[in-house]
């Protein structure tokens, strides 16, 4: 069976006069219209459906989506973990999710009350005691962070101009750092996939303002050397950022603030399993130390004798840097997670998710290069590179990953970090089993013996294949337009 | 723990694999001084049943619209879902997907991320929509900062105080860092004045930011800013209301050359202020200045047509430090409801939507107008929004009174703006019946004697 109908677009399946939703009438009495200089002429002109188009056409179009729920999904950096039922539900009680961001605190304690035990909990986890759960995704902790230690500074009236990150950072890094009005540098890494001591040592000076480390970095690595680099930017008065995409594989294991990190962000939607949502939302509470609380955005919620409220009052603070209180719903979610899981639970999240990575890279480097040895941490990265010769491949990675769609596996990401050559960053994450790294190592080994011509046409099953993506940036048609 | 498989025989089985003794060597390779050596100092562990009888009691004590009548707005409304919304987006293969890096399994998500696009492009008449930002505050400074780009101006942009407190104090949380100046104009009657606009508007000025209607609820005179600010070349980057598009003139019909909004309103609850929608729009000459995911239409290699991100030339990943933006994530499943809500609505149903919310909202003010304690503190047009003021400036402990009657009245201005702290904003959506409102009014009139 295969699905036509959904291909559709939403705009070719409508019908002149069809509803999808009853409203009342007015129960008031009638009003003077606006002014007619205000009103459009014509209502806006979108489609026209039953509520039962609207479900089976959107329901079709899902059944298109690989998803944690119905595949193997080792999306590398990602963390593709399984999201508990139970946390959905409890973040649309209506409790939590009909409640209005500016009602009186008194009239939200519940509300307040698990964000402020959040804070208290990622300040455990992270080490760091300061805590904002402002930013509303990652990318934006990073940016609010680099706010944060650039305000730190011009307190100081010391002028710091330089963000370094190494080459094997995400790219949000020196993106959030360009937004945050510094230069950024780029620091090598070694042939160990570390950071290169040496080149470090050679860029800092008096105008480096913070480093930006992933750590377990993005090759799935722990960078024993991180204490080392802390105290070497330190000296120069420096601070040190953590990058915590990566928190998965530790969690209750070491903590960011003891191995020297002064400020970091969560991906609570990859460590603590809010749904990933096909692209969003996340959020990206951020954590810093002592001296630096004072900057951090506002709000943050207080305690005083068992009662909650928003503190706007921060003469320091960087300011707002989302309307009202962030990405609240995913953080729901991320405080059921912690609360299900307890100390054991978090730690046993973090060694099952080490195990499985390790266990698919000692599977895994029979059949591709895994060019930065036998361990890792939750991910590792395996190169493609030798196909290119053994079988006259030109973008081995990508073949494979496309084949792999066909056995129903999710592939690993690709040609990412870019330090390595037709890299696959895999990370299986905690909530897979055995059996299904087992078959899913099997599978990539047959892929690797089927003839390129094969490979380079995959996927050969599923409802498109290799879409031409250069012609769809040459000629933008990023909209459906009426005939 | 019910979310991991492995047990103790796979454990063993999966050490002997690697070729280690226990899973505490796998850690070797963090040195022992930076091993925590302690358990996390959180509470012990609660199983389902636990954990959703806790996180219901603290719920309950939260007032909710279950439990409370909401007029309050001020940038998050309490609109009505259907139902059909909630099914859809709690489908898994769309909840639990990720960033449709892989096309060919993820057509689900970027068929909707383009008719989310689409969408949004017929709802504004704007020629280009992003896949969405976080908010509409972020996308508001993301806005901004497009401007920025496109007009090469850097030194100074214009914003007036008619437009939502938290928007512009993240534009200026931004602005801090970058050393850009930010220019508030002030509204004295609840819109802005178009002489004090002209005034402050120049030739080094990027863009001015407006929001229509505004943080009070009145309606501006979009086309008119808009005449003004281009004569200097300057760009209008407009905030709107998605649900007000039912009645009002569309932005991309006023002048607008870049459009944000809240669209939380379309068909996603208020969530005590997030996860949110940020909408982003702007002129089709623009597009390669526009930050965030865009999908695109293209056909695969068998020609059929299908979808993929696009123009990802602009974004982080791959330009780092050139990127447009920092941002790499869209909204998806709030776009994805968004779309779900205005396929159900149409054309009519939007109409409706913001009839109801004007005509009620009109109603509200006019009866709370015949009560001898308050005025409607400006005379402008306004569409679901509306600002009263309590001649007796009582603000506190009025909202007090009603809230203590289980209804939130409205948001006192004086948090934001010194010279109104005797007013507050009344929000009124479809949801709110006659009966509804005419309680807010008796519970305004009763307070302290109820008369001025």
């Amino acid at each position: 069976m295969r699905n036509h109908r959904a291909t559709k677009l939403i705009f070719e399946l409508s019908r002149s006069g069809r509803k999808g939703v009853a409203l009342p009438q007015s129960d008031v009495p009638e009003q003077p219209a606006m002014d007619v200089q205000f009103l459009a002429s014509d209502p806006p002109a979108l489609p026209e459906l039953a509520e039962p188009d609207v479900i089976r056409h959107f329901t079709n179009l899902s059944t298109l989506n690989m998803s944690v729920d119905t595949h193997f999904y080792p999306l590398g950096s990602c963390t593709m973990k399984y999201n508990p039922k139970r946390n959905e539900r409890v973040a649309a009680m209506p409790g939590f999710a009909e409640i209005h961001p500016l009602q009186p605190d008194d009239t939200v304690q519940g509300m307040l009350k698990l964000l402020y035990d959040l804070q208290s909990m990622l300040a455990e986890i992270s080490g760091l005691p300061c805590v904002s759960l402002q930013p509303a995704a990652g990318a934006h902790g990073e940016l609010a962070a680099l706010m944060v230690a650039a305000k730190h500074f011009r307190k100081q009236g010391m002028n710091r101009t330089k963000v370094l990150a190494p080459d094997s950072a995400h790219g949000t890094n020196p993106a959030s750092a360009r937004m945050a009005g510094f230069s950024f540098v780029t620091v090598k890494s070694n042939e160990d996939g570390m950071v290169d001591l040496e080149d470090l040592q050679s860029k800092l000076d008096d105008e480096i303002a913070v480093f930006m480390i992933t750590n377990p970095n993005t090759l799935g690595l722990f960078d024993a050397q991180v204490r080392q680099i802390a105290e070497l930017v330190h000296d120069k008065g420096g601070l040190i950022y953590l990058d915590g995409a990566n928190m998965n594989a530790i969690l209750g294991v070491t903590r960011p603030g003891d191995f020297g990190a002064d400020m970091m962000h969560f991906n609570p939607h990859k460590t603590f399993s809010g749904p990933h949502g096909g692209g969003g939302p996340g959020a990206g509470p951020i954590c810093v130390t002592e001296e630096l609380g004072s900057y951090l955005p506002i709000p943050g919620v207080v305690e005083s004798n068992g009662t909650y409220a928003l503190d706007l009052d921060q003469p320091n603070s960087i300011g707002k840097v989302r309307s009202f209180f962030g990405n609240v719903g995913v953080l729901v979610r991320a405080y059921c997670y912690i609360l299900s899981h307890g100390p054991d639970g978090l730690k046993r999240v973090t060694e099952n998710a080490v195990l499985n990575a390790n266990y698919l890279l000692s599977k895994v480097k029979h059949i591709l290069d895994v060019p930065h040895g036998d361990r890792c941490m939750h991910e590792f990265v395996a190169s493609a590179e030798k196909l290119k010769q053994n079988k006259d491949m030109k973008q081995p990675a990508m073949d494979i990953a496309k084949r792999l769609l066909d056995f129903g596996f999710h592939p690993p990401t690709v040609y990412f970090p870019l330090t390595v050559h037709e890299g696959m960053m895999m990370e299986p994450t905690e909530t897979e089993s055995k059996e299904t790294l087992d078959a899913f190592a099997e599978r990539l080994f047959h892929i690797t013996e089927e003839s390129s011509e094969l490979l380079n046409e995959a996927p050969h099953s599923t409802i498109i294949s290799r879409p031409d993506e250069v012609a769809a940036a040459r000629q933008p048609v990023m909209k459906w337009s009426p005939e | 723990m019910p979310y991991i498989f492995n047990t103790p025989q796979d454990q063993a089985e999966m050490l002997d694999a690697i070729g280690v003794e226990s899973i505490d060597q796998l850690f070797d390779c963090i040195p022992d001084d930076l091993q925590l050596g302690r358990p996390l100092e959180i509470p012990t562990a609660l199983g389902e049943l636990e954990l959703t009888q806790q996180l219901s009691q603290m719920a309950s004590m939260n007032m909710s619209t279950s439990n409370g009548t909401c007029f309050l707005g001020a940038g998050s409304y309490d609109h009505f879902v259907p139902a059909a919304v909630d099914t859809i987006a709690s489908r898994g293969e769309f909840y639990t997907s990720y960033t449709p890096y892989q096309p060919e399994v993820s057509q689900g998500n970027l068929q909707a991320m383009f008719e989310y696009q689409s969408l949004i492009c017929q709802l504004t008449g704007m020629d280009v929509s992003n896949a969405s930002l976080y908010d509409g505050g972020t996308a508001a400074a993301e806005g901004v900062l497009m401007a920025m780009s496109v007009t090469k101006r850097h030194g100074k942009v214009v914003v007036l105080d008619s437009v939502h407190p938290d928007y512009r104090q993240i534009l200026s949380t931004y602005f801090d860092s970058i050393g850009t100046e930010l220019i508030t104009v002030a509204s004295p009657s609840g819109v802005s004045e178009l002489a004090s606009i002209s005034e402050v508007l120049d030739d080094e000025t990027a863009a001015i930011l407006i929001q229509h209607p505004n943080f009070f609820g009145s309606l501006e005179d979009v086309q008119s800013i808009a005449d003004a600010a281009h004569q200097v070349g300057a760009l209008v980057v407009c905030c709107f209301d998605p649900i007000s598009l039912g009645l009002l003139k569309r932005p991309g019909d006023l002048g607008v050359d870049i459009a944000v909004a809240e669209g939380h309103t379309l068909g996603t609850p208020m969530l005590y202020g997030g996860p949110y929608l940020g909408i982003m729009t702007c002129r089709e000459e623009f597009v390669r200045r526009l930050p965030g995911r865009i999908a695109g239409q293209t056909v695969d290699r068998s020609g059929r047509r299908c979808w993929v991100l696009t123009l990802q030339t602009r974004e982080q990943h791959i330009r780092r430090e050139k990127a447009t933006s920092n941002i790499c994530t869209n909204q998806g499943l709030f776009a994805l409801r968004a779309a779900v809500y205005l396929s159900l609505m149409g054309p009519a149903g939007m109409k409706h939507v913001a009839s109801l919310c004007q005509q009620k909202a009109a109603y509200a003010a006019t009866q709370i107008g015949k009560l001898d304690r308050f005025e409607l503190a400006f005379e402008q047009p306004f569409f679901k929004e509306f600002v009263v003021r309590d001649k007796q400036s009582d603000v506190t402990s009025l909202l007090q009174h009603c809230r203590d009657n289980d209804v939130l009245a409205g948001v006192p201005l004086g948090q934001w703006y010194d010279e109104w702290d005797d007013c507050f904003l009344v929000s009124v959506t479809e949801k709110r019946t006659k009966e509804e409102i005419d309680n807010l009014v008796t519970l305004l009139g009763s307070h302290g004697g109820g008369q001025a």
